[in-house]
C-alpha cells in the first residue's frame, strides 16, 4: 500500500509521521499549486467548493507519483465535506485512476466500521503502536502550531523583512525530520528557541486582527493567498480562530487535553446571534468574532470558499456583530478565480482603515 | 381579533403548508400567506440578503419582507432535520437567525424542528408552538392530530401527480372545472428542490411550459417515500440531506423507467447539496444513456435562455424517440 492524503496546511507533516510510524509507505502529494487547482477544476464538479477541487488535484498528483490508496476523513453533514470522498472516488474512477479509498468517519451503525478501516491502514499493528502513532502525530501538530503562533507575533515586529519566514522554514524542517519521541520533544524545544531568537522591535505599535472562517481556507495558505504572511508584512499581528492541534483535541480527542481553546466557548458566545449550529464552522465563526472583539482586537477577517453554506449564514449575521461591538469585519471569499492583486488591494485598504480608526481612538 | 400568523410562501412551504395552516386554524389563529413570488418581491429580498446566498433564500427574504406589516407573528421554524440522521441544509438551520437581522420584524416563531435523534421530538416542537397561542393542551394535541391527517392527504395528492398548487386547491375546495388534458407525446422527469420547481417565478413556470410544449412532467414528489429511499440506498454512502435524497432516489427511479424520455435537473446557483447530487445524477444518467439537461438558476437567469435550452432539449428527445421507432 502506498498511501496518500489531501493537503491542509501543515497537516502533512504530522500525518506522515503518524503513518510512517505504523509502517505505511506514504506518498506526500506536492504542495498545493496552480497545477493542483487546475487539475481539480478540470475534473471536479463546477459548483463544488474549493477544498474539494484541491483535494482532487492532490490525489491526481499523488497518483502520478505512484500512490494507490487515499486516506481521507469523512463526516455526517450537513456540510458538503461529508460526501467529498465518495464523489472524488467516483471521479477518479471515471478518469481511470484506480485508487483505493479509505474514509475515516464517525460510524453510522457499528463502531467496528471505524476500527475495521483503521486496521485496513495499520495492518494488524498492536493497539499500543497505534496509540503511540497518534501521540506522535499530535505532538508534531502542537509543535507546528506553536511555530505558527510565534511567527504571527514576530512577523509584524521583525527588524528585517524575511527573518521570521526564514526561521519558520528552519523550524518546520526540524520538526518534519524528527522521528522518535525524544527527537520530537527536542525539535519542539529547538524550534521554540529559533522562533524566540528572531530579532524584533518590541515597542513597535501593531494592529491586531483575528481571522475566522472555514477551516480549510484558514489552514491552507495556498487558498487564502498567504493571508497571514501578507498581513504580517503590513504590520498586523494576526490570530487564527482554528489551529490544527486544537481542532484535533476538540473533535477527535473530545477535549481530552485541557488548556486549549474549544469550540464550546465559541458556541456559547455566538448564542445571542446564531442559536443553532449550522454545520462546518459557521457558529464558531460568529462566536470567535465576538471573542476577538471582546479581547480588544482591531478588526476581523472572515475567509471562506465560494458557496460554503455554513459560512454564508455566518456572513449574513457578521454585520450585526460588527455593528454591536464596533469592530470592522472584512469578508474574503476565495475560489479558483481569486486574483492576488485584488486581495492585496483590499487588505491594504482594510489595514489602512483599521490604523486610522485606532489613531482616532487614541487621539480622543 | 384572532392572532395573525404569517407564513412565507417559500422554502418548505411547498411540503408542509397544509399541516401548518390546519394546525394554526384549529387553535384559533388566522393564517396569512405572503403573496406569490414576483420580480418585485425578489428585488426586495435581494436588497436585504448577502450576495452569496442562493436564489430560494433570497426570495424567501422577499416573502418575509412582504409579511412585515400584515401580521402579528411570523412562523419560521428552524428546520434542522425532518428525518432521522439527516439534515435539510445549513442555510435552513441558520435562516431564522439570518432573518432576525432585518429591521422592524414582528416576533418570530422559530421553534427548532429537529428529528435528528428521534421522531418523537416533533411533538415537543408542536406543543411549544401551540402554547404560544392556546393554553389548552388537549386542544393543541387534537389540532396536531388533525394537521397530520391533512398532511397525509396532501402527500397522497402529491403522489397522484398533482402539483402543490393543485393539491392545495383540492384541499381548500376551490377546484374549477377544466377541460380534460390531452395525452402528451412523451414524459420527462423534472428533478429539483420543491421550492425551485414549484415556485412559478423561480422556475419561470417550467412545469406549465413543458406541458405546453407537449411533454408530460413527473417530479420527485410523485414517488412515495419508500420507493425514493430504496433507490437512494444504491449510493455508496447514505446522503445526509433529506431533499437531496429525494432528488437522487427519484432520479435513479426515473432512469430505470422505460416511459421516461429525459431528465431535467434544476439547481439554484451556489446550492451546496445540488453541486453534489447534481454531479451524481449526471454521472448515472450518462451511464444509463438517458438525455439529461442541467439548468442552473439565479436572479440573473434570462427567460429566453432557459426557453431555448428547454426547446432544444425536447427536440432532441423527440428525434431520439423517432429514431427509435425507425421513422
Amino acid at each position: 500500500m502506498r498511501a496518500t492524503f489531501p493537503h491542509m496546511g501543515n497537516l502533512h507533516i504530522s500525518l506522515k509521521a503518524m503513518l510512517q510510524h505504523l509502517g505505511v509507505e506514504v506518498v506526500t502529494p506536492p504542495s498545493c499549486s496552480k497545477k493542483t487547482l487546475n487539475l481539480g477544476v478540470k475534473y471536479g464538479p463546477e459548483f463544488a467548493c474549493l477544498p474539494m477541487k484541491l483535494n482532487l488535484g492532490n490525489f491526481l498528483e499523488a497518483y502520478e507519483m505512484g500512490a494507490d490508496t487515499v486516506i481521507m476523513a469523512g463526516g455526517c453533514g450537513p456540510c458538503r465535506f461529508g460526501y467529498y470522498a465518495q464523489i472524488e472516488h467516483a471521479i477518479l474512477k471515471d478518469i481511470g485512476c484506480n485508487m483505493e479509498l479509505i474514509v475515516l468517519e464517525p460510524p453510522s451503525r457499528y463502531i467496528f466500521e471505524l476500527t475495521g478501516k483503521i486496521k485496513q491502514i495499520t495492518g494488524n499493528k498492536p493497539l499500543w503502536q497505534v496509540i503511540q502513532a497518534i501521540c506522535y502525530g499530535y505532538q508534531k501538530a502542537r509543535a507546528l502550531d506553536e511555530v505558527e503562533i510565534a511567527a504571527f507575533k514576530s512577523r509584524p515586529r521583525e527588524m528585517a523583512a524575511g527573518l521570521t519566514d526564514a526561521a519558520c522554514r528552519k523550524a518546520l524542517k526540524l520538526i518534519d525530520r524528527a522521528i522518535s519521541w525524544r527527537e520530537i520533544v527536542e525539535a519542539r524545544k529547538i524550534a521554540g528557541k529559533t522562533m524566540a531568537g528572531i530579532p524584533v522591535d518590541k515597542d513597535r505599535a501593531v494592529l491586531k486582527v483575528g481571522i475566522v472562517g472555514e477551516i480549510y481556507t484558514l489552514l491552507e495558505p495556498f487558498t487564502n493567498l498567504n493571508l497571514e504572511t501578507r498581513l504580517g508584512y503590513l504590520g498586523v499581528e494576526v490570530d487564527r480562530s482554528i489551529y490544527l492541534s486544537e481542532w484535533v483535541n476538540d473533535h477527535l480527542f473530545m477535549g481530552l487535553i485541557k488548556g486549549l481553546r474549544s469550540r464550546k466557548e465559541a458556541s456559547i458566545a455566538a448564542h445571542p446571534y446564531l442559536r443553532h449550529f449550522v454545520g462546518g464552522h459557521g457558529q464558531e465563526t460568529i462566536g470567535n468574532a465576538i471573542n476577538y472583539a471582546r479581547a480588544g482586537y482591531d478588526g476581523i477577517i472572515q475567509v471562506f470558499p465560494f458557496t460554503c453554506m455554513p459560512e454564508i449564514v455566518a456572513e449574513t449575521i457578521l454585520p450585526v456583530v460588527s455593528a454591536d461591538f464596533g469592530i470592522p469585519v472584512m469578508t474574503l471569499i476565495v475560489d479558483e478565480h481569486t486574483g492576488e492583486a485584488g486581495v492585496m488591494t483590499r487588505l491594504e485598504a482594510f489595514v489602512d482603515l483599521l490604523a486610522r480608526k485606532k489613531e482616532m481612538k487614541e487621539a480622543l | 381579533m384572532p392572532l395573525k400568523i404569517g407564513i412565507p410562501r417559500a422554502l418548505l412551504y411547498y411540503y408542509y403548508y397544509p399541516m401548518w395552516k390546519v394546525y394554526f386554524r384549529e387553535l384559533g389563529a388566522e393564517v396569512v400567506l405572503s403573496s406569490f413570488s414576483t420580480k418585485g418581491l425578489l428585488d426586495k429580498g435581494l436588497k436585504c440578503a448577502v450576495d452569496e446566498v442562493c436564489l430560494p433564500v433570497k426570495i424567501a427574504y422577499g416573502h418575509v419582507l412582504d409579511l412585515l406589516d400584515k401580521v402579528d407573528m411570523i412562523f419560521m421554524p428552524r428546520l434542522v432535520s425532518v428525518e432521522k440522521h439527516e439534515y435539510i441544509c445549513p442555510k435552513f438551520l441558520g435562516f431564522p437567525d439570518m432573518v432576525r437581522c432585518l429591521d422592524k420584524l414582528p416576533p418570530l416563531i422559530d421553534v427548532n424542528i429537529n428529528l435528528y435523534r428521534k421522531k418523537w421530538d416533533a411533538h415537543n416542537a408542536v406543543t411549544k408552538v401551540g402554547r404560544l397561542i392556546s393554553g389548552n393542551y388537549i386542544n393543541i394535541y387534537t389540532a396536531y392530530l388533525r394537521a397530520r391527517k391533512i398532511q397525509k392527504i396532501y402527500f397522497r395528492l402529491l403522489h397522484l401527480g398533482l402539483t402543490p398548487d393543485d393539491a392545495l386547491a383540492i384541499l381548500e375546495d376551490r377546484v374549477k372545472k377544466r377541460p380534460a388534458q390531452e395525452a402528451k407525446e412523451f414524459t420527462v422527469a423534472l428533478i429539483g428542490h420543491p421550492y425551485n420547481i414549484y415556485d412559478r417565478h423561480i422556475s419561470m413556470n417550467m412545469i406549465g411550459r413543458l406541458s405546453r410544449m407537449g411533454a408530460a412532467v413527473v417530479t420527485a414528489e410523485r414517488l412515495p417515500e419508500k420507493t425514493v429511499r430504496s433507490y437512494a440506498a444504491r449510493l455508496p454512502k447514505k446522503l445526509f440531506w433529506t431533499l437531496g435524497q429525494r432528488m437522487i432516489g427519484a432520479a435513479f427511479h426515473y432512469l430505470e423507467r422505460p416511459d421516461i424520455c429525459g431528465i431535467v435537473h434544476v439547481a439554484a446557483f451556489g446550492c451546496g447539496p445540488d453541486s453534489m447530487t447534481g454531479e451524481l445524477i449526471e454521472r448515472y444518467a450518462r451511464a444509463a444513456g438517458m438525455p439529461f439537461l442541467n439548468l442552473t438558476l439565479d436572479e440573473h437567469t434570462g427567460e429566453a435562455g432557459i426557453m431555448t435550452r428547454l426547446e432544444a432539449f425536447l427536440d432532441m428527445v423527440r428525434w431520439r424517440n423517432m429514431a427509435a421507432v425507425g421513422m
